[in-house]
């Protein structure tokens, strides 16, 4: 860095804001996906939580179901449906940009490798939906 | 005349002022003109005093870049009809000191550049003496990244770049990728010190903005995400097999 004198002013030195993300849509986005993760992790308690509660009597797991009945429950939980949807597109769509390029000498497109991952997404999605609708 | 269009330029004198304002100038509208003429419009009919950089005017030289309403744009490439009916902002590149008006201090970024090599290097007394043959897909593995013209667009969108300026950046990063990937060059290994630290390819949170703001279509964020991918098999085996590298 040069060294600044009367005649070679110091430059003006910009500072981020604290909200940076709210300045452009792409900042907020990303800021989004990284807070999903939060959501990703209560959920994977939530889950955990529901094992427990039917592996243990059935008063406990009523109580659970009662819980989850509760309006706050299925907001909190709506929300996290949103946010783990925007989780699970954000990083399927990252993922050929971290894959190794070279398959076969030639290299995949971005869609070969991405599709996939919606593919087993959507299937694994529609079986459990058939489940839990008693259809299956 | 006909029409016109207002626009919001920032000013900033180092000796009078402790940070930047803007300056509202009203210019002729056309449909032939980039911001870039614009701006010398302004220079040259109503306000002398104005400093930006700018040379080739055909988007080659990468001096022209400001930031044009929030976004990092090369100005010789940016129509001032789509921004119609204004006003429009110019304000120089974020995250960059200023030094006046638009012109940014880009020392940090050129020593970055520098310490990243982004030359061919050879380990061994390399004196060719015909032309080194590359198949077209030992060229196409770098090719797109020799595009890149230094503009700096992509620091000037990387939130990273401005929250840490000592983060080694998207450009710099990716030209280092494009000699690693080089089949005439043997520098990656002493590239790995600089790339492969926190500062490095590391510090990047896959944002993306880079690669959509470049006006070359580089994809500097697919450079990093590479890079982070050939580091990480370079220490899994520095690690499996210790002798290796001895």
């Amino acid at each position: 860095m040069p060294q600044y004198s009367q005649f070679q002013p110091k430059p003006y030195r910009p500072r981020m804001s604290a909200f940076w993300y709210f300045d452009r849509w792409p900042y907020l986005l990303f800021v989004l996906r990284e807070i999903s993760s939060f959501f990703v992790a209560y959920f994977a308690v939530l889950v955990l939580v529901q094992i427990y509660a039917l592996s243990a009597d059935p008063t406990v797991y009523a109580a659970f179901q009662a819980c989850m009945r509760n309006p706050l429950m299925i907001i909190l939980n709506a929300v996290t449906l949103l946010f783990m949807l925007l989780h699970a597109a954000t990083w399927f769509n990252l993922v050929p940009r971290v894959m190794a390029r070279e398959m076969t000498g030639r290299q995949l497109s971005d869609l070969m490798v991405a599709a996939p991952n919606y593919f087993v997404f959507f299937g694994a999605s529609v079986i459990i939906a058939l489940f839990i609708l008693r259809i299956l | 005349m006909a029409e016109t269009i207002l626009l919001e330029v920032a000013r900033f004198l180092p000796e009078r002022d402790t940070e930047p304002s803007y300056q509202t100038f009203e210019v002729p509208l056309r449909g032939d003109w980039m911001i870039l003429d614009a701006l010398n419009y302004i220079k040259d009919q109503l306000d002398g005093s104005l400093g930006f950089r700018w040379s080739c005017r055909m988007g080659i030289c990468g001096s022209c870049g400001m930031m044009v309403n929030g976004v990092p744009k090369l100005t010789c490439e940016t129509l001032l009809s789509t921004f119609a009916p204004g006003p429009v902002r110019i304000g120089p590149l974020e995250h960059f000191p200023v030094i006046k008006d638009l012109v940014i201090e880009m020392e940090g970024f050129l020593g970055k550049l520098q310490k990243v090599q982004p030359w061919v290097v050879r380990k061994d007394d390399f004196k060719p003496q015909r032309e080194f043959i590359q198949t077209p897909a030992q060229l196409e593995a770098f090719k797109q990244y020799t595009l890149c013209i230094n503009c700096m667009l992509c620091y000037a969108a990387c939130p990273v770049f401005g929250l840490d300026p000592e983060f080694t950046g998207p450009a710099a990063i990716a030209l280092a990728e494009r000699y690693n990937l080089d089949s005439r060059d043997q520098g990656a290994e002493g590239r790995t010190d600089v790339l492969s630290q926190h500062d490095g390819i590391w510090d990047c949170t896959v944002i993306g903005e880079c690669s959509q703001v470049c006006p070359k279509h580089v994809d500097p964020s697919l450079a990093i995400q590479q890079y982070k991918l050939t580091a990480t098999k370079e220490w899994f085996k520095s690690w499996l097999l210790p002798w290796g590298n001895k």
